[in-house]
């Protein structure tokens, strides 16, 4: 638990994709793809001109500045447009529908009239060097009163292969941007409202499900430290841990602060060459290097190696900084001898940096140019250390730690999407934008009217099987029964491995139809439910799992099967009804209900002890 | 509210917040704003109150050098942008024409030459003239005159192939003049107006000694071709490969980044001319592409013309109807050539009756000439020939590289 007095503040932005027939801003259908399907290849330079950079500090200015190759990846299902090749078309309107509703449902109010703007980006997720978004409505609430201050429609980055190669399958898929003013005080909270989004999300019935399909960001101060902005959590249960890390990131920085305050650090700006020092070192990484320069950090001993979040330490925040320049990391003398350094070489090390004892020295091995490039960032990163927190953008890590991505960004550098006219909202068009039922409504609905408890009734509304789930009870499906085989039956059988994905919709309702007039026992549905997921017809599945069984014929299996024990049935009397049903439903083989041959063989037993 | 400015700070009621915006512009009668976060919304006049003036900041200047040890060049603009900045505060997008201003947003050119700018027009290319061509192409001679060693002429694409073949008749140069637009605006951080301007000034330093189109060769940012200007065309609306030399190879190559530019064997090299200029064109021409069922009518609203080029079918055809009323045109000493919307391949009209009927009016086989490029020489021609059967004669002669007098086998 973090204490009450830290001053945590902490806004959301969550990310979610629309799953409409076509892009946002071309007629490609938003399908994701295996990228080995790849259908061509092209390579582009992204780049920001000077005007474009504004006051963008050094760092991003030098990262910037270089011209960045990127590769795309084209498929069958992506155009020009997505190559940025061809003007986007008008803005998708269906996409556009559902986020007013949403909108609506959060209780925001839309601008009368939508202009898409061009933000840059230039990363190389979007072949443009920009993301197009469209502020649509503002000023929503949330149920504990906190504020939605935007709600936008943007179009989705592209997925990144590997590092420069991009895949263009996602880029202009429809994208929801839901963002909340910083009105949250402890991570419980962050992850309620986040998880209450989703939900808000999800009772549209039209976003798209699945790992990657909704992302979060969350905004992150506490007192004393400074706003970071944390990209791609993309597990709700990992937000509470991730907050709460991020809390400790902070404290321990300003802890930090104050111990080398105390000592009196500095920051020797200009590193020097100690690439002769390790000219016959084991160490491999300083071996191959051209160039090892080493940065001193007066005061800074002991501080470095200091653990600010599991698994990260300052001298992590470090070498992120380093590594903006194209080096692999950086060593310091923190956790030195280690990594085939030798203690002769660290005694070295600092005698030619003239560190004393309480000091830190950070080496870096690199070609020429990148060394110098990565020492710079050493000691930026470092003069933050002797500030506090810095304001950054943070990428999360597995587990809930973080890792520095880039300076927050300052003025939004935004322009007017010149290629795309705007879209007026009428009032007319607002007041027939119908609010959706939210899923914990729908879930009380489905406790009161079909009597579900109120677990399976939750379980049901949150599940992306809701549609087929009101499919089924629409054609007559008792609500239980379609409940639980939707839910239970079908998540039992992925976990034995059968691909239940590939039963069609109409199918199952088929299957569950069978049960409901009694032309197949309840008991058959995994058997015939993974015939079907093996490419079954319907019809052939039910005929060779659930073959016809006249009542008539029934009592005739009964009375041969207890015939044939009669000395069993008389030893046991009623209790041989248990070992008797299985014998009897082997035969029947899943066409006639349990309950159905319980009454007949009980009635038969009762008859041969009678005689 | 008319007394509201692009760039004034207003105060704006959104969702019943009062909330400071600048006022960008009028929008279907909607008042654009641009709110704190950037973003742009079109909200009723109404709901908007101006607040003040906002201080401007002036865009901060960086000191270009020139490096007079390498060649002089000279970039004269007509409208194609080679480099724009953006003001983020009114999301305007204005084109830069200084040199300091490309080579700030260009700064790989400032190692290929030293610049000197000139801006003779500010359109689109849709809007562009006969008149502006001898305009620039009397710029263009002015620029060689003083010395430099290439000249680069940005241009807006739709009708680059146009003024480009046009200077190909009226001048003859001695060093290479390169045409060279952007298919995407140069504000986005993706346009080829880069790679496009880099590599045109690669070929404007390199051998050749001809106007030419220098445009992507391919989607991917890797290389330039290099067109001649009078068997260019733009093929495709929007791609950034969208120029394409239409029957023959084009004149060479430059790799990107390296800049290696690649020369064919039989381009016109640097020095193989003087410079000369004769810039008469005769504007009473047209450029008529035929289709089936077209009435003769057409051709009635066409008298007074000097010059007529017509896109015919196939081996270069128009229907029997057309016979007399060409006939007339001809006889009233309109020049008629005939060309194919083939683009690709050569005009025969000795195959067919038709066009042996149109040979026999006094119709000129326009060769294996781009329709365009027929028009823009038939201008020159008739401008600058004494007779018209010397017109005739120089409309079946191979100027500029515009016909090929051997259709050899494209591979």
């Amino acid at each position: 638990m973090l204490p009450d007095d830290i001053g945590l503040l902490a806004g959301i932005e969550i990310h979610q994709q629309i799953d409409s027939r076509r892009k946002l801003f071309c007629n490609c259908p938003t399908a994701m793809r295996v990228t080995s399907e790849h259908t061509g290849e092209f390579s582009r330079y992204l780049r920001a001109t000077v005007s474009e950079m504004g006051e963008i500090d050094e760092a991003a200015r030098e990262e910037m500045r270089d011209e960045r190759l990127f590769t795309y990846y084209s498929y069958d299902t992506t155009c020009l447009v997505e190559e940025d090749d061809e003007p986007p078309t008008t803005l998708n309107e269906e996409a556009l529908g559902i986020c007013l509703q949403i909108a609506k449902t959060c209780l925001m109010t839309p601008v009368p009239q939508v202009h898409v703007m061009r933000k840059l980006v230039i990363d190389g997720s979007n072949t443009s060097g920009f993301q197009r978004t469209a502020l649509v409505a503002t000023d929503g609430t949330l149920p504990g009163g906190g504020l939605i201050e935007t709600i936008c429609l943007e179009e989705e980055a592209a997925q990144r292969v590997s590092d420069a190669i991009f895949s263009l399958d996602r880029l202009g898929i429809p994208l929801v941007e839901i963002t909340t003013s910083p009105c949250m005080h402890s991570p419980r909270e962050v992850r309620d409202v986040a998880e209450y989004l989703g939900m808000v999300l999800r009772s549209t019935g039209r976003v798209k499900r699945g790992l990657g399909t909704i992302r979060q960001d969350v905004n992150i101060s506490i007192s004393g430290g400074a706003r970071v902005e944390i990209k791609g959590v993309q597990e709700l249960d990992l937000i509470e841990e991730m907050v709460e890390r991020e809390v400790t990131r902070q404290r321990t920085l300003l802890e930090i602060r104050e111990e080398l305050h105390r000592r009196d650090a500095k920051i020797c700006e200009d590193a020097i060459d100690v690439s002769t020092l390790f000219a016959g070192t084991s160490s491999g990484i300083l071996k191959n290097a051209s160039c090892v320069l080493a940065v001193l950090l007066p005061g800074f001993g002991g501080m470095v190696g200091r653990e600010i979040q599991p698994g990260r330490r300052l001298g992590s925040e470090i070498s992120d900084y380093a590594k903006k320049c194209g080096v692999g990391g950086i060593f310091h003398t923190d956790e030195l001898p280690a990594y085939g350094v030798t203690p002769d070489e660290v005694a070295a090390l600092k005698e030619a940096a003239k560190a004393r004892e309480d000091d830190c020295v950070i080496i870096i091995a690199a070609d020429r140019q990148r060394a110098a490039c990565a020492a710079r960032q050493v000691t930026r990163r470092a003069r933050y250390a002797l500030l506090g927190v810095p304001e950054e953008t943070r990428k999360m890590l597995e587990g809930g730690s973080t890792a520095y991505m880039r300076p927050l960004p300052g003025a939004a550098r935004m322009y007017p999407e010149t290629d795309i006219l705007p879209v007026s909202i009428s009032d007319a068009r607002w007041e027939s934008t119908v609010v959706p039922p939210l899923l914990t409504e729908r879930a009380k609905v489905f406790t009161e009217r079909y009597g579900l408890d109120e677990g399976l009734a939750r379980q049901v509304a949150f599940s992306d099987r809701l549609p087929l789930f009101e499919e089924a009870v629409a054609a007559g499906i008792r609500p239980a029964l379609a409940a639980r085989t939707l839910l239970a039956t079908l998540r039992e059988l992925s976990r034995d491995n059968v691909p239940v994905d590939r039963i069609q919709d109409s199918s199952l309702i088929g299957a569950l139809l069978a049960v409901e007039q009694g032309q197949a026992a309840k008991e058959a549905l995994p058997d015939i439910l993974s015939a079907l997921a093996g490419g079954e017809e319907i019809s052939t599945a039910l005929g060779r799992l659930a073959p016809q069984v006249a009542t008539a014929d029934l009592d005739d299996i009964v009375a041969r099967i207890v015939g044939e024990r009669k000395a069993f049935v008389r030893e046991r009397g009623m209790a041989a009804l248990g070992p008797l049903m299985g014998i009897v439903m082997k035969e029947v083989r899943g066409s006639v209900d349990g309950q159905v041959v319980s009454k007949a063989l009980k009635d038969a037993i009762s008859r041969e002890l009678s005689v | 509210m008319s007394s509201i400015e692009s760039g004034d700070l207003v105060s704006c009621r959104l969702a019943g917040v009062e909330r400071k915006a600048t006022y960008i512009t009028s929008r279907d009668s909607y008042a654009v704003v641009k709110l704190g976060s950037g973003y742009n919304v079109g909200v009723p006049f109404e709901w908007i109150s101006r607040i003040g003036a906002q201080e401007i900041p002036a865009p901060a200047q960086i000191l270009v050098s020139q490096d007079d040890s390498l060649p002089p060049l000279s970039i004269i603009s007509t409208g194609g942008t080679i480099a724009s900045r953006i003001d983020y505060r009114t999301g305007a997008v204005t084109s830069q024409f200084r040199a300091e201003d490309i080579l700030t947003a260009i700064p790989r050119l400032g190692g290929i030459a030293r610049f000197r700018t000139l801006q003779i027009s500010s359109i689109l290319s849709e809007n562009m003239t006969p008149a502006i061509w001898q305009q620039l192409a009397r710029a263009v001679y002015d620029e060689v005159a003083a010395g430099v060693h290439g000249v680069i002429v940005t241009h807006g694409t739709d009708t680059i192939s146009y003024t480009a073949a046009a200077l190909s008749f009226m001048l003859t140069t001695p060093v290479p003049v390169i045409f060279v637009g952007s298919q995407r605006s140069a504000d986005r951080p993706s346009s080829d107006n880069m790679i496009n301007a880099v590599c045109s000034a690669a070929v404007a330093t390199s051998p050749l000694g001809e106007v030419a189109v220098v445009m992507h060769a391919t989607s991917s940012d890797n290389s330039c071709a290099i067109h001649r200007a009078t068997r260019v065309r733009k093929m495709h609306t929007s791609r950034r490969d969208a120029f394409a030399s239409i029957g023959n190879r084009s004149l060479g190559h430059v790799a990107y980044p390296s800049l290696a530019v690649t020369l064919g064997v039989d381009v016109v090299h640097r020095g193989s001319h003087a410079l000369s200029l004769r810039d008469g064109l005769e504007e009473r021409c047209a450029l008529v592409q035929f289709a089936p069922g077209m009435s003769p009518s057409v051709l009635e609203g066409l008298s007074g013309l000097k010059g007529l080029v017509i896109a015919g079918t196939g081996l270069g055809h128009v229907s029997s109807a057309w016979i007399p009323a060409l006939k007339d045109l001809v006889a009233a000493g309109c020049t008629v050539v005939m060309t194919s919307q083939c683009l690709n391949g050569r005009v025969c009209d000795r195959v067919y009756d038709t066009g042996r009927d149109l040979l026999d009016i006094g119709v000129i086989e326009g060769e294996d000439m781009l329709p365009e490029v027929a028009l823009v020489k038939l201008m020159w021609v008739l401008a600058n020939t004494a007779s018209l059967d010397e017109a005739a004669l120089l409309m079946r002669e191979d100027l500029r590289g515009e016909i090929a007098m051997r259709s050899a086998h494209a591979t």
